[in-house]
């Protein structure tokens, strides 16, 4: 049995730790999108694995069902051609990495392994009576606790999540006279055809027409 | 459970994340994958959180009680980041992080 657990640990680590590796370092925004969902499943069936299992179903309701899907309707609506300059570069990307490797090198791991975490030793079966089962609180413990305990929390955090909803669409909103169209994919396709004999074509730069949507952000200036 | 895992090799787990989360949000240049790096170490955090209860307080709800609400504020922090995104997008067109710097000394 705790072979097994440990195998499934392994499996886990490795799963959350490789994906979150390829979210950083893939170069399609989209991808990288897509392999944060597949962290997302790695944590949450950690949590499942830690026996924590209301706060895994909140796991994947809200960070797969929501905020995964968020960043990709983000990413589609600002349409991200990646180019070539996806990350920083030079001493400023040796600079990130060695900060990184130094907090998980320097800091982390020393305090992880030299500070004495006080664990309870776990329950030993006498002879003549099997170990005591292990006191956990569930679900139920939980929603007491929101409803008892942590009451004001509870309330202070649903109006949280309604003033950044009027906040994120205040703050999104466009007023009807500025909206840009949006051209469709063959419209844009339309466009490009219809300006391609006017330019010649050894530039290889195309040129922004008024009405049409950027494709590019900006990084060839 | 918590007899075949010792509590290091879940901060461990943790502490990596969180590192690969603060470099992917230093170092990527796209908004939406700063915002990315940044749910990695919200994440992280969670894992550490729960690990805590787990191990520490398995009889409290304190701990899950502390998740859930990160959850929570993440959920919020994404809806208003992403909509910040999409309005500097629209205003300077562009969702490269270096070409947003007109509050630069």
């Amino acid at each position: 049995m705790n072979t097994l657990i440990q195998l499934i640990f392994g499996l886990l680590a490795a799963l959350i730790v490789g994906s979150a590796v390829m979210v950083v370092s893939v170069r399609n925004v989209i991808h990288a999108a897509l392999w944060l969902i597949a962290c997302f499943f790695g944590v949450g069936a950690l949590y499942l694995l830690l026996e924590a299992e209301f706060i895994a179903v909140a796991q994947v309701l809200v960070y797969v069902g929501a905020i995964s899907i968020l960043i990709l309707f983000a990413i589609m609506l600002t349409r991200e051609s990646e180019g070539a300059r996806y990350m920083v570069s030079g001493w400023r990307l040796v600079v990130t990495a060695l900060v990184c490797v130094a907090l998980f090198g320097a800091v982390l791991v020393p305090t992880i392994f030299t500070h004495t975490w006080n664990v309870p030793p776990p329950a030993v079966a006498t002879p003549g009576s099997p170990a005591p089962p292990e006191v956990l609180a569930g679900v139920e413990d939980l929603g007491r606790g929101f409803v008892f305990s942590y009451m004001l929390q509870f309330q202070v955090a649903g109006v949280l999540l309604t003033v950044a909803l009027i906040g994120a669409i205040v703050i999104a909103f466009e007023e009807r006279a500025r909206r840009r169209r949006v051209l469709t994919l063959a419209e844009e396709h339309e466009v490009r055809k219809r300006q391609k004999p006017a330019r010649p074509p050894a530039t290889g730069e195309r040129a922004p027409s008024p009405q049409a949507a950027p494709m590019s952000d900006g990084e060839q200036g | 459970m918590t007899n075949a895992i010792p509590l290091e090799a879940v901060l461990m787990v943790a502490a990596a994340l969180f590192c690969i989360g603060l470099f992917g949000a230093l170092a990527r240049r796209n908004m939406v994958s700063v915002l990315m790096g940044v749910e990695l170490m919200l994440n992280a955090v969670n894992i550490n959180l729960v690990a805590f209860w787990r191990y520490l307080e398995p009889g409290f709800v304190v701990g899950q009680t502390f998740a859930i609400f990160i959850i929570t504020v993440a959920a919020a922090e994404a809806a208003v980041g992403l909509a910040m995104i999409i309005a500097i997008y629209r205003t300077w067109l562009t969702s490269n992080v270096d070409n947003v710097a007109s509050m630069k000394g």
